[in-house]
């Protein structure tokens, strides 16, 4: 990036040829009342070393997943990031706020998205997949517009186990376009395929699931299939995809979309984001999809380069009529996820999901061995399980992170009907001393 | 308008580019050779299935061309009885003979007298050499 300089003299030559006497010229338009009249209240300036010290004292005040052993999921998990990610991710071609498109300067960056999209298809089993969207919430939202788009259905059918946050911000998008949402129930956990049967008609265009959905629980995808397709409706699933190198591709299972939180592929926590929107569709729909695409071409002389396509879905020529708002991509996240599958390879994002399933599984058999502690379905799981605590779930976890202990998300405060459960996430960092330290500091607090 | 020469006379016409041809009852339904050279190389032609019903003035679906998307518009309102799948795979056929092998609909008409609302090809005409596009 190329600096520019901005001095007293380069200002007054500037001034000068527009013809205005300061800078305060360039700010009549704004009301008086609406701006400062006097300097900014500040403290003095720090010296850089105080300035550290400072800084540093803030942020030891936040609980993270470095300082403390990290049992949280709930859509952003503690998934180890490979060191190359950062050392590639930094590098100038690729660390900036803007997105490079034009293929006659960036055919690294489209090269690096079209690898992206390649890697999601083929883990979602799917045909195609966009550049990335904002993050899964966002990402689900888009899809249930476009299941509209291509049924000309006006009711969705989520699934009670979507995850709430997903939930609110569905609702948000489909307001504007006179949606109704419906819940698909799932007083066990899972799915109720009979109530889903009666749910799901002629009006619905998309039934989602999400699987494992935000209890924990795996959902029979397959079977959800059949009932939105009998419908003729499409099958939304919400996946979170380090989880694929176990789990059975929703496109296989008869999935329509795929989207979800790609925050696991190589993306660190950050307290909450940017993270990664993956979407991905079949093929037939590929002209109703969000977003952008980079494809394959070939230039003048019959040499392999990359392009955006199918540009016509987009704002800039669809207008008003344009699949979707968005008009970008997370590249930066789309990068260390790529980055990510490319260094585990096949077998290490395998071995991901079976050290995570494994030691899960462990942690619930520990935990649910404690005194009035319970798994609160009894339904399969992945990494994450929901528990049932004899004692408030909020006071709990807050001694535990006294511990350094992130012990989970209790659930209350996004799910009434669950207040006395505790959502726990186990990746494959989590050793056995941490699991059992964990078991017996929750025996500990709730005894 | 170097193409007013083009207009069939025994087609009618929107004022949106579309044209309808009687074929025994039902209306055959593209778009004009004007419209095809305006939007230039066609890629992606988006259409209803058989069984759908469309109204008169309405869009009942998209053309696409390299650098533009268009609503396409029904002449008359019905139920399509006929699609032309070939439009799928040689959306191109649009351009190569618009008023032949390039349509892209039969409507079963629901009013038959929507049909002498549509301009006739001396209106046609003389729209297009009006300028108006």
């Amino acid at each position: 990036m190329r600096y520019l300089p901005n001095t007293a003299q380069n200002q007054r030559a500037m001034l000068e040829t527009i013809g205005a006497r300061g800078i305060e010229d360039l700010l009549v338009k704004i009301p008086a009342k609406a701006r400062l009249s006097r300097p900014l209240a500040l403290p003095p300036a720090l010296a850089e070393t105080e300035l550290v010290r400072h800084l540093r004292g803030l942020a030891a005040q936040n609980a993270d997943a470095e300082s403390a052993v990290c049992f949280l999921g709930a859509g952003a998990y503690d998934h180890y990031v490979p060191s190359p990610i950062n050392h590639l991710i930094l590098r100038g071609e690729f660390f900036t706020a803007y997105t490079p498109y034009q293929p006659e300067a960036s055919q690294g960056t489209l090269r690096t998205i079209y690898e992206y999209q390649t890697m999601i298809a083929e883990l979602t089993g799917m045909d195609v997949a966009n550049a990335s969207i904002y993050d899964g919430a966002s990402s689900l939202a888009e899809a249930v517009l476009m299941a509209h788009a291509v049924t000309s259905r006006n009711e969705i059918v989520l699934a009670g186990g979507v995850n709430p946050l997903y939930r609110r911000v569905v609702e948000t998008y489909v307001d504007g376009a006179g949606l109704r949402l419906r819940e698909g129930p799932s007083p066990e956990g899972v799915l109720d395929l009979d109530a889903a049967r009666r749910v799901v008609g002629a009006k619905t265009a998309a039934l989602v699931v999400q699987s494992p959905n935000f209890y924990g629980c795996l959902e029979d995808v397959a079977a959800a299939a059949e009932v939105a397709h009998a419908a003729g409706a499409l099958l939304v699933v919400v996946s979170d995809p380090v989880n694929l190198g176990v789990l059975e591709a929703p496109g296989r299972q008869g999935a329509d979309i795929v989207v979800g939180e790609g925050q696991g592929l190589g993306v660190p926590l950050s307290f909450g984001g940017p993270y990664l929107g993956v979407f991905a569709a079949k093929q037939e729909f590929v002209r109703r999809m969000p977003g952008r695409l980079v494809g394959a071409t070939v230039d003048l002389d019959a040499a392999r380069g990359f392009a955006l396509t199918l540009q016509t879905r987009e704002q800039h020529i669809r207008r008003a009529k344009a699949t979707s708002n968005i008009c970008t991509n997370v590249a930066l996240c789309a990068l260390m996820a790529t980055i990510y599958l490319a260094t585990l390879g096949r077998q290490g994002l395998v071995r991901v999901g079976e050290l995570s399933t494994a030691k899960a599984h462990y942690a619930a058999e520990r935990l649910a061995a404690v005194p009035g502690v319970s798994l609160r379905f009894a339904q399969p799981f992945f990494k994450e399980f929901t528990l049932r605590l004899p004692k408030s779930p909020e006071r709990v976890v807050a001694r535990l992170a006294r511990q350094h202990i992130l012990a989970g998300l209790p659930l209350k405060a996004l799910d009434r009907k669950h207040g006395d459960c505790l959502l726990v996430a186990v990746t494959e960092q989590r050793t056995k001393d941490e699991i059992d330290a964990f078991a017996g500091a929750l025996a500990k607090a709730v005894a | 308008m170097s193409n007013v020469s083009k207009v069939p006379g025994d087609l009618r016409y929107t004022r949106e580019h579309e044209w309808a041809r009687q074929e025994g009852g039902r209306v055959r339904v593209g778009i004009t050779a004007f419209a095809q050279e305006q939007l230039g190389d066609v890629v992606f032609v988006e259409l209803p299935k058989v069984g759908a019903t469309v109204t008169a003035h309405k869009p009942f679906g998209v053309v696409e061309s390299v650098k533009a998307v268009s609503d396409l518009f029904a002449p008359v309102s019905g139920e399509i009885v006929e699609v032309n799948a070939e439009l799928g795979q040689k959306p191109e056929t649009v351009n190569a003979d618009p008023y032949g092998k390039g349509w892209m609909l039969v409507i079963a008409p629901a009013d038959a007298t929507q049909w002498n609302d549509l301009l006739t090809a001396a209106q046609y005409e003389a729209f297009l050499a009006q300028g108006a596009h």
